[in-house]
């Protein structure tokens, strides 16, 4: 019928009387600290998120491990509970065969080696394994040194690349690279220490803790290459069905067992326990997204509180707009427009608070505590802002919009008269 | 003038009727407090001309008030029927009911009713606000109402800065400023001294005869005196309608 006329809202806004100042502060103080509180519980939220995802993905990312086991389904004749031992040659096999790879490699290990050099000795996990191993488990070599190649697998050398800690244990602060070694008493050349990386998710513990050696010289010293481990990567995490699928067809004819038999391979897939991951950090982060809101709501009842006492004192303004022919909009419009500015400036106040706050607890130091380290440092994102700033519109209006209702039911006959 | 095309808009098509601004029949107002129902009208019947100016008097609880708002639809009759201007205001809804104060209704009140935190301008300027007037229409409308009311110095102070008759002209600015078919003053000069009262009335008289329709409610005889056509309310119904 007519038009909404927004521009006059506002200036109906700037002519409105004003709030006691004292008051507004306490308004926007209240805001800011209930906007301060979600951003940085978000921004908390955020941070463990960010440094248990990089974690988890420090031992790789869209990986399957497979331990090999027994078979539980009788298979062309054959009875059940017979173990399969996949070898090192199978490898190169299902490296041709799996379509949709971007790699598979195999993984031998023994524990409790004895690994010295002249100054310290130390007993370690060492692991035999094909050269794809580092690129997908994310072993990466620290500068200046290199991963096991496809030449030293076939050539069998004895070459060592160790985890970060191993190499600080047995070296100190001395470049181990280049430098001999002796794992039970065969010597070694080390050619690469692990880049130092944040590892939550492990099986046989953590890498750095690890040395890791030709698949082919592992078989030379240790006299086995039966596969303890098989880790696959496919080109596209959904295709893990598909390659793990292919994995036991392949074995199965090789090996004789039923391809659908689930008991021949333990199987993580950790495409699917990330998802499960994920999930839970965004039940985390829901839970402290509630609790800051929950304290926001605290600062919006604070604003409601007062757009009714400022309508109990414009009773006989609003009055006489509306004798004046003022339209119900025009009513409650300026007072939800109100409302939505205390909102805008204690969370703009906030979010400076927020900030400030995460640059500050940024500096603390984190190494060496676990707990402090896994809760990573606070981070404020783009989607935690407009998260933020949705809540705190929402919070605003709904403060402003119950006000303004009881506004819009004065009636002006009673309100006119009398002082 | 040049506001003509503008405010004189809306009176092209309310010419049909017989020359009433008013038609009351049969009006009655119930306020139902509770149990308790309270009959502050009754059944008034009112005809009011164009260009009449009426007094209405009446004790205190006779029912004027509730009259007064019936008359300047702030209100809605129990029952009844009310023409302004030949339209039927019963049943409009509270949007249009607002419309219809903003164009066809000046209000000016005992205490003033100016808002305090803005200026005499600004006050004046509301019900033009209301209408949708660009700003420069609304400019020259303003000071040609502060020109008319001999208050062009004083557009700027804020009410407060102003005498209660400085005031009371401000206020009635404001209510001429949509050029409203009816004036609705209720005590206008209850709050004023008799001299700045006297002011008001005279400047009431020069609206009405330049063809304006006044309607004021008072329970002063002398302010009474001064009106053509004086009503007088009882116990909600018109116990007197007479001219001098």
């Amino acid at each position: 019928m007519h038009k909404p006329r927004p521009g006059l809202i506002f200036q109906l806004l700037l002519r409105a009387s004003r709030v006691q100042k004292k008051r507004a502060v306490l308004t926007v103080a209240s805001i800011a600290w209930g906007s301060f509180s979600l951003l940085l519980l978000l921004a908390f939220g955020e941070g463990l998120r960010i440094s248990v995802t990089t974690g988890t993905f420090g031992m790789g990312r869209d990986l399957a491990i497979l331990w090999p086991g027994t078979t539980s389904l009788t298979w062309q004749g054959l009875p059940a509970g017979r173990p399969i031992l996949p070898r090192i040659e199978d490898i190169p096999l299902l490296r041709e065969r799996i379509p949709n790879l971007d790699e598979v490699t195999g993984e031998i290990h023994r524990s409790g080696v004895t690994a010295n050099n002249d100054d310290n000795t130390n007993t370690v996990r060492v692991k035999g394994v094909t050269y794809g191993y580092g690129r997908i488990r994310n072993h990466i070599p620290a500068p200046g040194g290199r991963f096991i190649n496809p030449l030293d697998e076939k050539l069998r050398r004895r070459v060592a690349f160790l985890g970060d800690k191993v190499a600080k244990e047995l070296f100190g602060e001395e470049d181990p690279v280049g430098e001999p070694i002796l794992l039970d008493t065969v010597p070694y050349t080390v050619i690469g220490v692990m880049m130092h990386k944040v590892q939550i998710s492990a099986y046989g513990g953590m890498d750095e803790d690890h040395i890791t050696i030709p698949i082919t010289t592992f078989k030379a010293q240790f006299g086995t290459d039966q596969l303890g481990m098989i880790v696959v990567k496919p080109d596209q995490p959904q295709q893990m069905g598909l390659v793990l699928e292919e994995l036991h067809k392949i074995l199965g004819v090789k090996y004789g067992f039923d391809p659908k038999d689930e008991r021949v391979f333990g199987i993580w897939d950790t495409v699917d326990s990330f998802r499960d991951m994920t999930n839970t950090l965004i039940g985390i982060q829901l839970f402290l997204g509630i609790i800051g809101a929950l304290t926001l709501i605290i600062g919006g009842i604070g604003v409601a509180n007062i757009m009714y006492a400022v309508i109990k004192e414009r009773t006989r303004e609003i009055g006489v707009k509306m004798a004046l022919g003022a339209r119900r909009r025009w009513i409650t419009g300026p007072i939800v427009l109100e409302s939505l500015l205390y909102a805008l400036l204690g969370g703009a106040v906030g979010l400076i608070m927020a900030v400030v706050a995460v640059i500050l607890l940024g500096q603390l130091p984190t190494e060496g505590n676990e707990a402090l380290e896994l809760l990573g440092k606070p981070t404020l994102s783009l989607s935690i802002g407009m998260a933020s700033a949705a809540i705190l519109g929402l919070i605003g209006f709904m403060a402003g919009f119950f006000p303004a209702r009881r506004a819009a039911s004065i009636n002006p006959a009673e309100t006119l008269r009398y002082e | 003038m040049f506001l003509d095309g503008f405010f004189n808009s809306k009176k092209r098509y309310s010419s049909v009727e017989n020359g009433n601004v008013i038609d009351l029949k049969g009006l009655t107002r119930v306020y139902v407090t509770g149990k308790i129902k309270v009959e502050a009208l009754k059944g008034i019947d009112l005809e009011v001309r164009d260009g009449d100016m009426v007094a209405i008097t009446g004790p205190s609880g006779s029912g004027k008030s509730t009259l007064m708002n019936l008359i300047g639809c702030l209100d809605t009759p129990t029952s009844g029927s009310y023409l302004l201007r030949g339209e039927s205001v019963a049943g409009l809804s509270r949007e249009e009911l607002a419309g219809i104060r903003n164009r066809r209704v000046g209000f000016i009140f005992q205490n003033f009713n100016l808002l305090p935190q803005i200026s005499a301008y600004e006050n004046v300027e509301m019900p033009l606000l209301f209408s949708g007037l660009p700003r420069q229409k609304r400019r020259e409308r303003v000071y040609e109402l502060f020109n008319r009311v001999g208050l062009s110095d004083r557009m700027d102070h804020k009410p407060t800065e102003l005498s209660g008759g400085q005031m009371q002209r401000v206020a009635t600015a404001r209510a001429l400023a949509m050029d409203p078919d009816i004036i609705l003053a209720d005590e206008p000069t209850g709050n004023l001294d008799t001299s700045s009262g006297s002011d008001i009335m005279d400047l009431f008289q020069e609206l009405w005869e330049q063809g304006r329709t006044v309607l004021v409610i008072t329970h002063d005889p002398a302010l009474a005196r001064r009106a053509p056509r004086q009503v007088e309310i009882r116990d909600g119904l018109i116990t007197r309608d007479s001219r001098t």
